[in-house]
């Protein structure tokens, strides 16, 4: 595929894979993190961490728009669509996150609540037109990347004058997430992890620009390296940051430079400011409430906010208690150091969110890197002469 | 057939109709829709018996195949097929990868009320096409009608009856490591074509759905082999390539290593699974075949695969391997490795 392969070119990943192995000091170890879902979906995808030094270890971060979605705003979802009735939209990953009373939008939908995916909000739009006499609600997640099109479909339908649409707002901000990993005040619960350094965000980046991780790396000095979605993007920004640590940095730097520049996207900033402002206050799945990390719908577009349309109120819902996402999210624990990863939580019967979509970390290690956990015996047939050819 | 109604009958309105509860009740209307759309696209000899079953001549000293397969799919007419032809290709291929010739097929159909006269009949001339093509005639049937709401305007179940000689054992216990695994062709085509048409999703593409009866390549590659090295033929429908591989690993206590560089697949598939954030290692095939195969023979078989018109782009794509936890393992295009697993649910696009 024009473009995209040579982002996934095996000669060009060995010789990155070879710079790194080389630059990285034997005595020191690196623990970087990967904020995206969306990284860690990759390096999962593609066995990057097969071509790591042992000492370059990866951690998975939180920014996995699904799995920081709490219980209780599935619950919202769910009482829209069972006891108001409601049409509610919302993005294909959110159909399986599991809710109270063991339900989830996808059983809920089995027991007939109509809900339905989408892949933009302007196909909820156009449902609601569709429809004049049901309540069309749109369950909207994600970090940066998904918020523009939100603030966008309520704008259109405030233009159009449609009466029967509203959101569900669910953003939340990407900046927010990385500082709390680094300085939350309930962190002793989980323990804390040490991080050498930042992968930063593909898709939100673009949203956002690199600007805002500037003050973030100069703070903690932590260096922080925007990478593309694609292999060879993380290998290179998994290099970028040996550097940087080798050489004593904590600097913002650019690998995705295709797409990602100092100030972001100005018209998208712009149209999200107009219709969308901060909460004071957000609960996070395994981080718990983190202060201005989310978005709500401004005062002027009240009557397109499902959480004023229909009085629901948010009610916070504890997760498995042995469920262990919270430190997993946090980077503190692995996925096999849950006792529940594989055994009662797979990607069938997901317990835990990180289980949920393929960019949580358990998911992620689940479908692609499990034979790492079990010793593997094969017996070597390449003398057959049966290589693929 | 009866022609005798024929005279004092009015001919369904084919171009304006619509299937009603009448059409299912079992009276003349039943039986004027059986004749007028059905009977007379699918016209055999074994049909035309008219009987409600069909008397078939079976081949002597062979064993019978038998497979049956339900048909639902949404749109009903997709690029490059429509549910009629695919309810004929999805059983003539489960018959086929017994290693067995499929002879005769049955139809039966759940209309839902509300039906186009015209969208059925082009389903049924699809599928006595495809059944004519094959030359596996469909020999008995039934149709029922359901109300309105109660069905996604056609269901087909089809079942087909094969021949397959005595000692001859291909089936998804037969893989054993050192096995060459064998893919007759690229990947994904499918479930692409179909979803590019689904209402909430559609999008503009030149990708067809590969939707093809395959038992003549697997007549090839038998010929090509000698009895007994091909273990395992299967077509890797729904869950697509991994959930096919993993069955196999699973019912032959093997695993697999398989090369991501070599599994063949068109640039657009890639492309639209790229941008809808789906891994066509999962996405539907309708005329793919998988062959498990003993390495002495793997390049005959893949050479009778080259030569045939379904098999032009097939592919030795990786092998057979020793693994008590039946992984199905692969070295990926960078250089890594992963475990290619079970479809797990439905298979739901990404956002991020």
């Amino acid at each position: 595929m024009k473009y995209v392969d040579e982002f996934r070119d095996g000669a060009l990943a060995r010789n990155i894979a070879a710079s790194i192995a080389s630059e990285a000091e034997p005595r020191r170890q690196y623990r970087f993190m990967e904020f995206c879902g969306g990284h860690t979906h990759a390096l999962a995808r593609y066995g990057v961490a097969d071509l790591l030094p042992p000492n370059v270890r990866m951690i998975h971060g939180p920014g996995c728009p699904v799995c920081v979605l709490p219980i209780g705003r599935i619950d919202m979802g769910l009482r829209l669509a069972l006891d108001a009735g409601a049409i509610l939209c919302t993005y294909g990953d959110v159909m399986r996150v599991p809710a109270s009373d063991g339900l989830s939008l996808m059983r809920a939908k089995a027991r007939g609540a109509d809900i339905r995916i989408v892949y933009s909000p302007l196909d909820a739009l156009q449902l609601a037109a569709d429809h004049p006499g049901r309540e069309v609600v749109f369950l909207a997640i994600g970090f940066e990347t998904t918020t523009p099109p939100t603030a966008l479909a309520i704008q259109q339908a405030a233009r159009e004058g449609l009466k029967n649409f509203s959101v569900l707002c669910c953003h939340v901000l990407t900046p927010a997430a990385i500082t709390h990993v680094l300085e939350a005040p309930d962190a002793s619960q989980y323990g804390s992890v040490e991080i050498d350094g930042f992968v930063g965000p593909a898709h939100v980046s673009i949203v956002i620009g690199s600007g805002p991780y500037e003050g973030f790396a100069e703070k903690y000095r932590k260096p922080v390296v925007i990478a593309g979605f694609e292999p060879l993007d993380i290998m290179q920004a998994i290099l970028m940051l040996v550097r940087q640590v080798n050489d004593g940095r904590a600097e913002v730097e650019n690998e995705f430079t295709r797409a990602v520049n100092r100030e972001g996207n100005l018209r998208a900033q712009e149209v999200t400011a107009q219709v969308l402002e901060m909460r004071s206050t957000f609960e996070w799945r395994g981080l718990g409430e983190v202060p201005m990390s989310a978005l709500k719908i401004r005062p002027e577009y009240a009557r397109f906010d499902a959480e004023r349309r229909f009085d629901v109120k948010y009610r916070s819902v504890a997760d498995h208690k042995q469920c262990e996402c919270g430190a997993i999210l946090r980077g503190v624990k692995k996925p096999t150091d849950c006792k529940l990863f594989g055994t009662v939580c797979t990607p069938d019967n997901p317990m835990g969110s990180c289980m949920v979509s393929s960019e949580g970390s358990c998911a992620a290690h689940y479908s692609y890197g499990r034979f790492r956990d079990i010793p593997v015996v094969r017996r070597d047939v390449a003398a057959h002469g049966v290589e693929p050819l | 057939m009866d022609t005798s109604k024929r005279h004092y009958t009015r001919p369904l309105d084919v171009k304006h109709g619509c299937i009603d509860m009448n059409h299912g009740a079992g009276g003349r209307l039943s039986a004027q829709l059986v004749e007028e759309i059905f009977a007379r696209a699918f016209d055999n000899e074994f049909l035309n018996q008219g009987n409600d079953g069909a008397l078939l001549p079976v081949p002597v000293g062979q064993r019978l195949v038998m497979a049956t397969d339900a048909h639902v799919i949404s749109p009903l007419f997709f690029p490059g097929g429509d549910i009629g032809c695919l309810s004929v290709h999805g059983t003539i291929n489960d018959v086929a990868m017994l290693g067995a010739t499929p002879l005769y097929l049955s139809a039966s159909f759940i209309l839902e009320e509300g039906l186009s006269l015209a969208d059925l009949k082009r389903v049924v001339t699809s599928m006595a096409r495809a059944a004519r093509d094959a030359g596996v005639p469909i020999v008995t049937g039934d149709t029922k009608v359901v109300e309105r709401g109660k069905g996604d305007g056609v269901f087909i179940s089809t079942t087909g009856l094969g021949v397959v000689p005595e000692g001859r054992v291909i089936g998804g216990a037969g893989a054993r490591p050192g096995d060459a695994v064998l893919l007759s062709g690229t990947i994904g085509e499918h479930g692409v074509a179909v979803l590019s048409k689904r209402a909430s999703l559609e999008f503009e593409t030149t990708i067809e759905s590969d939707t093809a009866a395959l038992h003549t390549l697997v007549a090839g590659m038998l010929v090509a082999a000698s009895e007994g090295a091909i273990h395992v033929l299967r077509d890797p429908t729904r869950g697509g390539l991994a959930t096919t591989l993993n069955e196999i690993a699973g019912q032959s206590g093997v695993g697999m290593m398989l090369r991501e560089s070599a599994i063949p697949i068109l640039p657009q598939v890639d492309a639209a699974c790229e941008l809808l954030g789906l891994d066509p290692l999962y996405i539907a095939n309708e005329g793919k075949l998988v062959a498990i195969v003993a390495p002495e023979a793997a390049h005959a078989v893949l050479a009778a695969m080259h030569a045939h018109p379904l098999g032009r782009a097939a592919a030795c794509i990786g092998y057979v391997t020793d693994d008590t936890n039946r992984f199905v393992q692969m070295d990926t295009r960078v250089g890594g490795r992963r475990v290619v697993d079970w479809l797990s649910g439905e298979a739901l696009p990404r956002i991020c």
